[in-house]
Order: structure tokens, then C-alpha cells, then sequence
């Protein structure tokens, strides 16, 4: 098959301002496309020419290529991850569109990701969130019995499919907004339904908004765009969750103790 | 009281203030609703009612004040968090593609500020007295109240001003759709029963406030209510 893409081409990181200017959409040609090619494997295939041509090979970010490790992923023609439900970029197929196709393919925008280079974004903003408060504070050691503390299978269930989560931003890409609610949505549940993690659930909740905030993503505004491409389909109900123990964190906060005021001494 | 300043700064509590005054205004809605359906009753019901209503004198006045304020509040986080939103993705797609968001939760803005502007003309129109037509604005029904038979059926057998106000109810019917649904979720109600329920019941009670509204402004000219002689 005979395909013409629309690529993003950026060569410089992003600087905060404008950065609608710091690169533009290029088309490439691309004929004997195989059916069975992933998406990945038809970029490698236009890569090789462009190289061969002496021209910059299109820079995106990959690794396991097996759908788990949450690397990859741009928008294709506006749907991040493309047009298959569940799927990653890198577990999509060029069966999924047809002969002579035109398909746009762009980086996840939002304030938030800035792009580093063509296709690639930096997604640290994540990784500031998670080390916020998306752990379970305990001391490393012998580990315990895995039985020693029973979780109910429906509330094992519930904590992994927030778990599923690759980390991969499609959420951020999709949402009208930029807002990545989803994501920590998915921290906060997954550790909500576990009695290891329900111990720290109020700081928890706090902190993981804040770090949120702080790093200027958008404010979910129910659209649910976030579940519709999610590759590991994690509900908007992990949102709902986020919500609830958001804002009992902030009801059960007490202001800083001052001496003989207050019960505890 | 920083506290509640820095709550309502926050991501989430922006999506709760929405969602709680939105909500209080859905209530005042449906009791404005239930107030003007005695428009059908004829002159003398609707016109105890408004009587009825200004006599409860300072009440009023702290239901109004109380009114403006989740007014604004929400309005001014509306302003807040779609600033934010529009921040959060300075560089748009060039291929833009909607997968499952409804055309309602797509248009709150453009409809929020729709209906803003439609409350203004509607204050100007009924409260104030400014824009009527004619010169029965503000004249008394001889026992001490406004005649506010006379001002809303001379008013809506103007078919311009009729349409108007029908038309405002589409724009109403969407922002209420979303608003009742997206309420549940942002306060954390999202359960396999139960959201499907609430998700219709939401379209069914907007669907109810603007086809009861639209249903009284085009009533006269429908020949249903009488002209006030």
C-alpha cells in the first residue's frame, strides 16, 4: 500500500513561548507499505530512506515495541495512539487504514510535555508527580508473606486496573484541556484499594494534586477523551476517585498544631 | 480562611466550586420554572405570586445576595479554569479529532457565555424594567404589585422577543446536559449502576426546564395565554 504522511519536523527543544513556530508539518511519500507492518516498522521503513536521502531520519520515542512499557505514542490524524481502541502506536498496524491513506501524525501537545525533537516530548512532568506521593512509604528488608495481609480479589481487581497504567501520556495528549487527571487519577486508585497504600491516602491525595498543578496541566472537564485512548482502557472512574479523596483529604486536614491549643498535647 | 482560598485554587476545587453552584443554579431554575408555569393559572395567580415573593422583604434580598454570589463564583471559576484549560495546550493539533465527547461538553463555554449574556438581557428585560417595549414596564396592577401578567404577555407576543428567549432554552438544555452529568463525577460519584442513571436523568430534567421555558415564552403567541388588556 501507498501512504502519505504529515509529520511534525522540529529540530530544537521547545522554549515555553511560541513554540507553534519551532517546527512544521512535512509531507513524505511512502509507497510498498506492507498491510502487516506495525506503525513503528512503516516510520523505520520512511527513516531508512530519509537517511539513505542524507536528510534527518524523523525522531519518536520507542522501546519494547510490545505494548507494555509505555515509550511510544504519537497522535495519528488528531487520536493519540490512532484509530485502535486499547492499542498502542506500537502494537497498530497499517491494516487499520486504507490504501492511499493521508494520516497526520503529531506529538502529544500540551504546555506541560514541551517536544525535545520532532516527534518526542519530554514527559519528566510524570515522573515529578509520581515521586510526589504515588508510593507506599515503607522500609525495605526481608520481604514479608505475600499472604500475611489478605486483599479481597474485587478490591485486588480495582487497584489493578488503575495499575495498568504505562505512564505513556496519551490521556495529556488527548484531553481537550492538556489535564493529566486521568494519570493521577490512576495513582491515586491504584493505591486506594490496597491497606498498604491506605494509610498515607490523605497526603497522598494532597500531594499528588499539587505536584499535578504545579506542573501546569489542564482541569478535566468530563469529556472522558482520556478513556477513549487510553492502550490500557482505565476507566474514568479513577477520576471520580481522585475527586473524592481530594477533597477528603482537604476536610480531614487540620491546620499546624500551636502549643495548648488542640487535643494533642 | 486561606485554606478555602487555597482549596478552591486548586484543580479539583475549581471542578467542585463549578459543580456545587452549578448545582445550586439548576435549583433556582427549576424553582424559577415552577414559579412562572402560573402564568397558565391567569393574572391573578401569577400576580399573588410576584406579590407574595416581594413581600417576604429582607428574605429576598438575602436570597438574591446569596443568588449573585454562586452566580459569580461561578462564573469567575468558569473564567479561572478554562483560562488554565486553553494554557495547558498553547500549540493545537492541525488534525483535530473528537473520539467520545458529547457536542454539549464540547460547547460549555461558548454556551456558558451565551447564557450569561442571555441573564443580563433577561435582567434588563423583566427586573429592571430597561427594554420592554411599550410603556407598560414596572406599572402597578392597582393593589400595590407589578402587573407581571401585562409585562410577560405583552413581552411575548413580540415574536422577536418570544424567539429570543425560546432559543436561549436550546443553549440552556445543553449547559444544564453536561453540568448534571459532569456534577456526580466531580464530586466523585462514578459507579456502573448508578452513573448511566444519572447521565439520563440529567438529559431528561434539562430537557424538562428548557422545553417548560421555551414552552411559556412561545405560549402567547400560540394563543394558549391571553394578552393582558
Amino acid at each position: 500500500m501507498k501512504v502519505t504522511l504529515h509529520i511534525w519536523r522540529q529540530s530544537k527543544k521547545s522554549t515555553k513561548a511560541d513554540f507553534a513556530q519551532d517546527g512544521k508539518m512535512v509531507a513524505y511519500e511512502l509507497e510498498h507499505v506492507s498491510a502487516d507492518m506495525s506503525f513503528l516498522e512503516m516510520l523505520d521503513v520512511l527513516n531508512e530512506q530519509l537517511t539513505k536521502k542524507g536528510e534527518d531520519p524523523v525522531a519518536f520515542d520507542h522501546d519494547c515495541r510490545e505494548g507494555v512499557c509505555g515509550s511510544c505514542g504519537v497522535v495519528i490524524d488528531g487520536v493519540p495512539h490512532g484509530p485502535e481502541r486499547g492499542t498502542t502506536t506500537c502494537q497498530l498496524h497499517m491494516r487499520s487504514f486504507r490504501d492511499g491513506a493521508s494520516i497526520y501524525v503529531e506529538p502529544w501537545r500540551a504546555a506541560a510535555f514541551p517536544v525535545l525533537k520532532d516527534l518526542v516530548v519530554d514527559r519528566s512532568a510524570f515522573d515529578r508527580v509520581v515521586q510526589s506521593g504515588a508510593f507506599v512509604s515503607v522500609n525495605t528488608g526481608a520481604p514479608q508473606d505475600a499472604n500475611a495481609i489478605p486483599v479481597p480479589k474485587a478490591d485486588a481487581d480495582r487497584a489493578f486496573d488503575a495499575a495498568t497504567c504505562i505512564g505513556c501520556g496519551a490521556c495529556v495528549a488527548a484531553c481537550k484541556n492538556a489535564s493529566a487527571m486521568l494519570f493521577v487519577g490512576a495513582k491515586v486508585s491504584h493505591f486506594l484499594h490496597l491497606p498498604q497504600g491506605r494509610v498515607e491516602r490523605e497526603q497522598r491525595a494532597r500531594r499528588l494534586v499539587a505536584a499535578m498543578d504545579a506542573e501546569g496541566f489542564g482541569n478535566c472537564t468530563n469529556q472522558y477523551e482520556c478513556e477513549a485512548v487510553c492502550p490500557k482502557e482505565i476507566p474514568v472512574r479513577v477520576i471520580a476517585e481522585m475527586n473524592r479523596e481530594f477533597v477528603r483529604s482537604k476536610l480531614v486536614e487540620e491546620p499546624p498544631s500551636t502549643k495548648r491549643v488542640g487535643g494533642d498535647g | 480562611m486561606s485554606w478555602l482560598f487555597d482549596f478552591w485554587r486548586s484543580s479539583i476545587g475549581g471542578k467542585v466550586t463549578m459543580a456545587v453552584t452549578g448545582v445550586l443554579l439548576f435549583g433556582f431554575v427549576v424553582a424559577h420554572l415552577l414559579g412562572n408555569l402560573q402564568l397558565l393559572a391567569g393574572p391573578d395567580a401569577i400576580n399573588a405570586y410576584a406579590k407574595w415573593l416581594h413581600d417576604r422583604g429582607a428574605l429576598l434580598w438575602v436570597a438574591r445576595g446569596g443568588l449573585l454570589v454562586v452566580f459569580l463564583l461561578h462564573v469567575a471559576t468558569a473564567v479561572r479554569l478554562s483560562r488554565a484549560n486553553k494554557q495547558a495546550r498553547p500549540v493545537p493539533y492541525a488534525s483535530e479529532a473528537t473520539v467520545q465527547a458529547t457536542f454539549a461538553s464540547r460547547s460549555m463555554v461558548f454556551s456558558g457565555l451565551t447564557l450569561l449574556v442571555f441573564v443580563v438581557y433577561h435582567l434588563l428585560h423583566f427586573t429592571f424594567g430597561v427594554t420592554n417595549p411599550g410603556d407598560f414596564a414596572r406599572k402597578g396592577n392597582g393593589a400595590g404589585g407589578f402587573d407581571v401578567h401585562a409585562m410577560v404577555t405583552h413581552s411575548f407576543s413580540v415574536p422577536a422577543i418570544a424567539v429570543v428567549y425560546a432559543a436561549a432554552q436550546i443553549v440552556l438544555f445543553l449547559h444544564l446536559r453536561h453540568g448534571l452529568r459532569s456534577f456526580a463525577q466531580t464530586l466523585g460519584l462514578c459507579h456502573r449502576r448508578y452513573t448511566p442513571i444519572v447521565e439520563r436523568l440529567a438529559t431528561v430534567l434539562a430537557a424538562l426546564i428548557a422545553a417548560g421555558n421555551a414552552f411559556l415564552a412561545l405560549s402567547v403567541l400560540a394563543g394558549i395565554v391571553k394578552v393582558a388588556q
